[in-house]
């Protein structure tokens, strides 16, 4: 008796999780698989084994640009959640010297995340909008005569607030891991005759990197399945794949959007194993 | 896997050692502080230091925390700005030089090893700061790596090291780049109890293998009297005495440092009388509260000072009260056991003084304590000779 508990305890202690990752992860994951197979003819799907839907995508010019696009937002996305998050992640913690100010000043960062994305975005239209407050400023000053129409509705916009929404997944673990570098490496490094810009290429860098990468994968694995972002304040101008697939879903065209889901999936799973090549988060764990 | 310290000074058969080693001994240089100040806004670190350490000795600095010992090892190693004062590094003047340019090289507490580069490239990093051309830098990491006895682990990083290891890559990254002077902060607190004893004797014996000046911070009593040609003891940013291991213990030179480095017994009173003894030094005799007259050497301050002197606990010679005879030593006073406590080779006995229950602490040997035949709670006399007894003005 007492053997086969001590066999069997730790698979019983690992059943709760493994029995709802399977439910709600794997499962639903692999029936997605098994639809974007499926037949559909416009009226009804049928269940088959079919590669229509991934040929159907595969050359079509509109959703091959539609991919492109997404690629391009999650790429601009990237660029300038890294740009903005780690100068204000090295700030918090290099030149603010102390911890209760530190924490502080990091909660800060996270206030504007209280509130649903939803708000958020849409508090951006009466901003940027047509007769919106910088349109009126920039033109109250004299600097346009006609009010900028790429603020809103543009490309730009699905941009801006996308970094707007998802910058904390990147400051977060920046911060992190530059908050565990020891400091006396760094003095160390100086010791040794590294100049500033040694100090941070040899050191802060490599050793901020698992952050970085961690950050990169939170940013990355968001935009690529956007939606609501694209389509509140990208107006009817900007696509990506996470809208075509919701339109799909809306026309009840399934497999179609089982396919298109799929395909990125297994994208974002390629780009989170490359960056996982390139960088050991373990350590960071 | 940790080498025996013994493997460090075998010298490996390779003529660029011998290079090497000239190179640096011929480096060596001493360092200068002239009346050196660092103030934190209103707090002042250290005030007024002086001290001359001699090019090629083992100098360590002394004190508990907090009394300003890093503050000056920073300072001499730039790392720290100073308020007012010089420093000298050889007859170079280095106020105001950064780290790198003072020719000096710090050890630091937990080695503080790039955890992300390898073995090489953290011994590398120095030169490739300092532009040394590629090929010469592979020669100079060679032979240090050869030196310190890692060059096979060259390839892995700082936490697949054990902690000997990881403190001879410490040692060789702080060398290779030629330093004059190595500053050492607590290298050794890190360590357990074995290895701490076993790579302070490889400390010292690169140290004397090269005749390099080596300052090492430290709070540790043992630790300086076994490394040290010279112990400085810090106080409150002040140092109380400057002296040899063997000066220090036999002579200390104030109640601070008597109490600092050992558990050296106290007495505090007025000077009574002084008469100058044959050997320049004068016999003072201190009236102890309760305690009466006590006899000890030193420099005498004028008569009706306070003043304290102190006798080492190993110095004290402990009789049987019923036993109790002449003596020729002139100090004695009657005091009960009160705690014996076995640590080895040696036995610490607790007393009380009968008149004034003043602690007092007596070292013996376990096996002369066995012969004494004292139990606890026995009333006895301690004797000591006024030359044991050292005289200390206030």
């Amino acid at each position: 008796m007492s053997k086969t508990w001590t066999v069997f305890k730790p698979y019983l202690l690992a059943a709760p999780q493994a029995i709802a990752l399977a439910v709600f992860l794997v499962f639903p994951i692999v029936l997605i698989g098994v639809v974007s197979f499926w037949e559909f003819n416009g009226y009804s799907m049928t269940p088959a084994f079919t590669l229509d839907n991934y040929i159907g995508i595969f050359t079509s010019q509109v959703t091959l640009k539609t991919y492109l696009n997404t690629f391009k937002f999650v790429g601009l996305v990237w660029l300038a959640t890294l740009l903005i998050a780690y100068p204000v992640a090295f700030f918090l913690s290099f030149h603010i010297k102390k911890l209760k100010w530190q924490v502080l000043l990091f909660l800060i960062c996270t206030i504007p995340f209280w509130t649903s994305n939803i708000i958020r975005m849409i508090s951006w239209v009466p901003l940027l909008g047509k007769a919106g407050l910088v349109n009126q400023l920039l033109m109250g000053v004299g600097l346009i005569n006609q009010p900028l129409e790429f603020l809103l509705y543009s490309d730009f916009a699905v941009v801006l607030g996308m970094v707007h929404l998802y910058i904390i997944f990147m400051i977060a673990p920046i911060f992190n891991s530059l908050m565990r570098i020891d400091r006396t490496l760094i003095t160390a490094a100086e010791d040794m005759g590294a100049s500033g810009f040694d100090v941070f290429k040899e050191i802060i860098l490599p050793l901020s990197a698992p952050g970085i990468a961690i950050g990169s994968i939170f940013v990355v694995t968001l935009v690529m399945g956007e939606f609501v972002t694209v389509r509140l304040m990208g107006g009817g101008q900007a696509a990506s794949i996470g809208k075509l697939i919701q339109t799909q879903i809306g026309s009840l065209q399934y497999p179609l959007a089982a396919a298109n889901a799929i395909i990125l999936l297994t994208v974002t799973l390629v780009v989170v194993f490359s960056i996982l090549r390139v960088v050991n988060i373990r350590k960071e764990l | 896997m940790v080498l025996d310290a013994r493997d460090m000074i075998q010298p490996a058969a390779a003529a660029s050692e011998k290079n090497i080693q000239e190179v640096l001994a011929q480096g060596a240089a001493g360092v200068s502080l002239r009346s050196v100040t660092k103030k934190y806004g209103s707090f002042t670190a250290v005030e007024n230091l002086l001290l001359d350490i001699p090019a090629g000795s083992y100098c360590c600095l002394l004190g508990p925390s907090g009394c300003g010992k890093t503050t000056t090892l920073r300072m001499i190693a730039g790392h720290e700005s100073i308020t007012s004062g010089d420093i000298y590094i050889g007859d170079r003047r280095v106020n105001a030089l950064p780290p790198a340019k003072r020719n000096t090289a710090m050890m630091f507490q937990n080695y503080a090893l790039f955890p992300h580069k390898t073995v090489w490239q953290n011994v590398e990093f120095g030169l490739r700061m300092r532009r040394v051309p590629t090929a010469e830098r592979r020669v100079r990491v060679g032979e240090i790596l050869e030196l310190v006895g890692l060059s096979q682990t060259s390839d892995r990083k700082p936490d697949q090291l054990s902690g000997g290891q990881q403190q001879r890559i410490a040692l060789a990254r702080a060398l290779v780049t030629r330093p004059q002077v190595l500053m050492l902060d607590e290298p050794l607190s890190a360590l357990d109890e074995n290895l701490r004893v076993r790579m302070r004797s490889e400390l010292r014996n690169i140290q004397k293998q090269f005749g390099l000046t080596f300052i090492q911070v430290t709070h540790h009593v043992e630790e300086a009297f076994s490394l040290s040609d010279q112990i400085v003891v810090m106080d409150h940013g002040h140092i109380d005495q400057v002296a040899t291991p063997s000066d220090l213990f036999a002579k200390p030179a104030s109640k601070f440092v008597a109490k600092f480095i050992g558990d050296n017994n106290i007495f505090a009173g007025t000077v009574l009388n002084a008469v100058p003894d044959s050997d320049g030094l004068d016999m003072i005799e201190l009236a102890v509260a309760g305690l009466g007259s006590i006899f000890s050497r030193g420099q005498a301050t004028s008569v009706g000072q306070t003043a304290a002197c102190s006798v080492r606990p190993d110095l004290l010679t402990i009789v049987s009260t019923a036993a109790d005879a002449p003596s020729p030593q002139a100090n004695h006073l009657t005091a009960r056991v009160v705690d014996v406590e076995l640590t080895g080779y040696v036995t610490r006995v607790g007393l009380l003084t009968e008149a004034t229950g003043q602690e007092l602490l007596y070292k013996v040997r376990t096996a002369d304590w066995a012969d004494a035949g004292i139990s606890e709670g026995q009333a006895v006399t301690l004797r000591w000779s006024a030359h044991d007894c050292v005289f200390l003005a206030d």
